[in-house]
């Protein structure tokens, strides 16, 4: 296999990395107002991701940071062309990751208040605006020769990658609800799983149209079982749910939006940004990628750092295994 | 078009404005790591309470601080292609290496382990515990040796090819890309002012408590603390910037020459330094200034005699070189932003050493300005790291990679001035308020002080366990 084939599926597992992981702790801040009763509650819902949101979102900055290195052109058109929808992607990671360490630098509750809406709200729009973005890469964009986007802001706004954006908000609100499910005790644990099961439902109409779409349109056989696979685990996850299997539930999850992603990816293959105006200007992975050379270099960092990267966080995960309960926070606030 | 849409002029204000912005909270972050390292060592083995204390103390203020040095460092990465599309096509094969190699193995080990640390008091033995905030520390200073050779590769453009068929630089060899002259000596130089950085901040929290006369157990060992690790890191920024000048002279002549506002080649005596000058507002004629002499020869050549190449001689060589067109940065701000930064830098070595003394074996000065030029420690290092970075970014100029791209060149053509106006206001506003936050939240945590050691359970005997809950 050629090395940019390689790294284009490499990239790939990153965003997938990615969106896992900071997925359901969008899915987490989303869920403020439905689960957070009383500031206590809201507190464990923070403190469930509390040790962990950072280093979900360190996620995005090593796949962008890859994509730059390994594909150059596709990060420079896409970061340029998708400008305005960045912005308000970045603007709401700043404000709710330092809500997250603000909040609880005041008792006043009003201060708190800022702090949650601002959590909510910036969990909601990377989670909506991060579907957008990849549909849009999926569906094709106006580029012109030089690969520059042509469209505008609204152009990106269209059926199918607003189908794509609220696709990826639903699954990382049912992701991280299921998350709350696994991660808390006590009545607000109950209430989540209650939680999921409704929004899965809705989660599962939505998810289906858009994979059904995204195969029909510009899928092959090896998109559709992707797709397929992705709905069996949605379906599975929801299953598991109701019966109580908090972990089995949050892994298929997980599995769900690792599979959707995949079926994205497989639609772009072997196109990394297809040109809706004319072929001819499409950014392939022969196209965008850089040299060998750099594509050799990364690969042996990535060879020899990814087992340890996957081992230190593993092992984080299992040292912050506890479940946060309402105890714990009102222990610590003596 | 109106000039004020000039998608050129507003990316760059942007990217200074996020830049600078950014690096007032990553040497906070480095110093701090490092700093609340250390007192967490000397509490392991020591088992002393005032360690504990500080570790806490200081490990509070980095967290605040810490937060927003990763939110606007997302800001950084995603600029490239958001502004500077056309740069990122032509560098891409040879900039993203370092980035993404920044990513992979510093990133991750820095973020996962702070997250360990703040929650993992009770979590994890003594000696886990305190490795966790020992890697913290591994991974903020690797991310800055990534970043700084990724920067030296704009200063200095090695290890690379030009294919023209592409229209791009391909990378040739990493090896010699990550061991740039530039970033061997910008290195040791950016990271030695991060730790001064972090001597201000102690240095203005320990005196503004001392000066109140609270907290003095704690407080008077930060306090030496403090001022030892400002001497030893301004001795190691100053020695390293020394390193670095030389190697500047060589790659960039002309930012040596612009950080001198000096017009004409000379040598020997007449490449003096001058420490003030008053002159025309574009630096042109000179009319009034106090010089050293010799000194600029020996900042550039480490002789006597050495010659130093005037602006005039440069632009004229680039102008062959290069085509035609205007080589020199903006003269005003390279030769203050210089000025600022060493005399910023050796008045803080100036007042740690004096602050030793005034404080040797026990003794405490009374006059009340000693102590305010303590407190303002802080300020001035942070401003005097923020002049060296417009130095260094600003006698880059015209060019975004030295001799293959000009910055003018570098910008998105795509991307609408009013689509980067929008964008700019933006971050001015949303950066404006967090500062705001920030600013009080440092301070209102500063002035709060140490909390008290835990006390053992007297039934149990137990020590109860710091619990992080946010």
């Amino acid at each position: 296999m050629e090395l940019n084939i390689l790294w284009f599926w490499i990239i790939a597992v990153m965003f997938i990395g990615y969106f896992i992981l900071d997925g359901f702790d969008f899915g987490v801040g989303m869920s403020l107002p439905f689960l957070g009763k009383d500031d206590t509650d809201r507190r464990v819902l923070i403190n469930s991701i509390g040790p962990v949101w950072d280093l979900n979102e360190t996620w995005v900055i090593v796949a962008g940071a890859s994509l730059f290195a390994a594909f150059p052109e596709w990060y420079a058109t896409m970061f340029s062309g998708f400008y305005l929808a960045l912005l308000v992607i970045l603007l709401a990671l700043i404000v709710r990751g330092v809500s997250f360490e603000y909040r609880h630098q005041r008792p006043e509750s009003e201060w708190k208040k800022w702090f949650d809406g601002m959590i909510v709200v910036g969990s909601a729009i990377p989670a909506l605006l991060w579907g957008v973005a990849f549909a849009n890469v999926v569906q094709g964009v106006q580029l012109d020769a030089g690969h520059n986007y042509t469209g505008t802001f609204f152009d990106l706004l269209n059926p199918y990658a607003l189908l794509g954006g609220v696709t990826t908000l639903l699954l990382f609100f049912t992701h991280g609800v299921v998350f709350v499910s696994l991660k808390t005790d006590g009545d607000i644990r109950v209430r989540a799983r209650k939680l999921a099961t409704q929004a899965g439902l809705v989660t599962i109409v939505v998810a289906a149209s858009f994979l059904l779409w995204t195969v029909l349109a510009f899928g092959s056989l090896f998109t559709a079982v992707f797709a397929a696979a992705a709905a069996v685990a949605l379906i599975g996850s929801f299953l598991l749910n109701l019966r109580g299997s908090e972990g089995w539930a949050f892994t298929l999850m997980a599995a769900t939006i690792g599979l959707a992603v995949l079926t994205l990816f497989a639609s772009l293959f072997p196109d990394v940004m297809p040109a809706s105006n004319d072929a001819a200007n499409s950014l392939t992975i022969d196209n965008a990628s850089s040299t060998p050379y750099t594509l050799q270099v990364m690969t042996w960092t990535a060879v020899i750092a990814a087992p340890v990267i996957f081992l230190y966080q593993g092992w984080t995960y299992w040292v912050l295994r506890k479940r946060v309960s309402r105890s714990n926070i009102e222990a610590a606030a003596l | 078009m109106n000039e004020w849409l000039d998608p050129l002029l507003l990316s760059r204000w942007q990217f200074g404005l996020t830049t600078v912005y950014h690096f007032l909270f990553v040497p906070l972050t480095i110093g701090l790591a490092l700093t609340v390292a250390i007192f967490q060592t000397a509490w392991v083995r020591t088992d002393k309470a005032k360690w504990l204390q500080l570790t806490h103390f200081f490990g509070k203020l980095f967290l605040i601080n810490f937060a927003m040095g990763v939110v606007t460092g997302i800001v950084q990465e995603f600029q490239f292609g958001m502004n500077w599309s056309t740069y990122s096509r032509f560098v891409g094969d040879v900039f993203g290496a370092p980035l993404a190699f920044e990513g992979i193995t510093a990133f991750f080990l820095e973020a996962t382990f702070i997250g360990l640390w703040i929650f993992g008091w009770d979590k994890l033995p003594k000696g886990l515990h305190l490795a966790t905030i020992w890697l913290t520390v591994v991974g903020s200073i690797a991310s800055a040796y990534f970043i700084l050779a990724a920067n030296a590769f704009m200063q200095n453009p090695i290890a690379f090819r030009i294919n023209e068929e592409r229209g791009r630089a391909e990378l040739t060899d990493i090896g010699t890309l990550l061991t740039n002259p530039i970033s061997l000596a910008s290195f040791p130089h950016t990271i030695f002012a991060c730790f001064m950085v972090s001597a201000g901040l102690i240095i203005s929290v320990a005196a503004f408590h001392l000066y109140r006369k609270q907290h003095v157990d704690t407080m008077r060992p930060a306090l030496k603390f403090g001022l030892w690790m400002m001497v030893i890191s301004g001795a190691l920024t100053t020695l390293f910037g020394d390193s670095l000048s030389l190697a500047m002279v060589k790659a960039q002549p002309m930012k040596m020459a612009a950080a001198e506002a000096m017009y004409h080649t000379a040598s020997g005596a007449n490449a003096s330094f001058s420490l003030f000058t008053l002159g025309t507002p574009d630096g042109v004629s000179e009319l009034f200034s106090v010089r050293i002499p010799y000194l600029l020869s020996f900042l550039s050549t480490h002789t006597l005699d050495g010659t130093v190449e005037g602006i005039n001689n440069l632009q004229d060589q680039y102008t062959t070189l290069y085509g035609p067109g205007d080589y020199t940065p903006m003269i005003w701000v390279t030769y203050w932003a210089f000025r600022w930064m060493i005399g910023l830098g050796i008045a803080h070595i100036l007042v740690a050493v004096v602050g030793l003394w005034l404080t040797r074996k026990g003794r405490s000065p009374k006059a009340t300005w000693i102590w305010k030029v303590a407190i303002w420690s802080f300020p001035f290092s942070l401003a005097a790291m923020s002049v060296g970075w417009i130095f260094t970014e600003m006698g880059r100029q015209p060019w975004l990679v030295f001799g293959l791209l000009k910055t003018q060149d570098g910008v998105s053509p795509n991307v609408t001035g009013l689509t980067i106006l929008i964008s700019l206001i933006a971050f001015t506003l949303v950066y404006g308020v967090l500062a705001v936050v920030e600013f009080r939240l440092i301070t209102r945590a500063v002035r709060k002080g140490p909390e008290d050691a835990p006390v053992p359970d007297p039934e149990t005997g137990v020590t109860p366990q710091r619990v992080t809950v946010y």
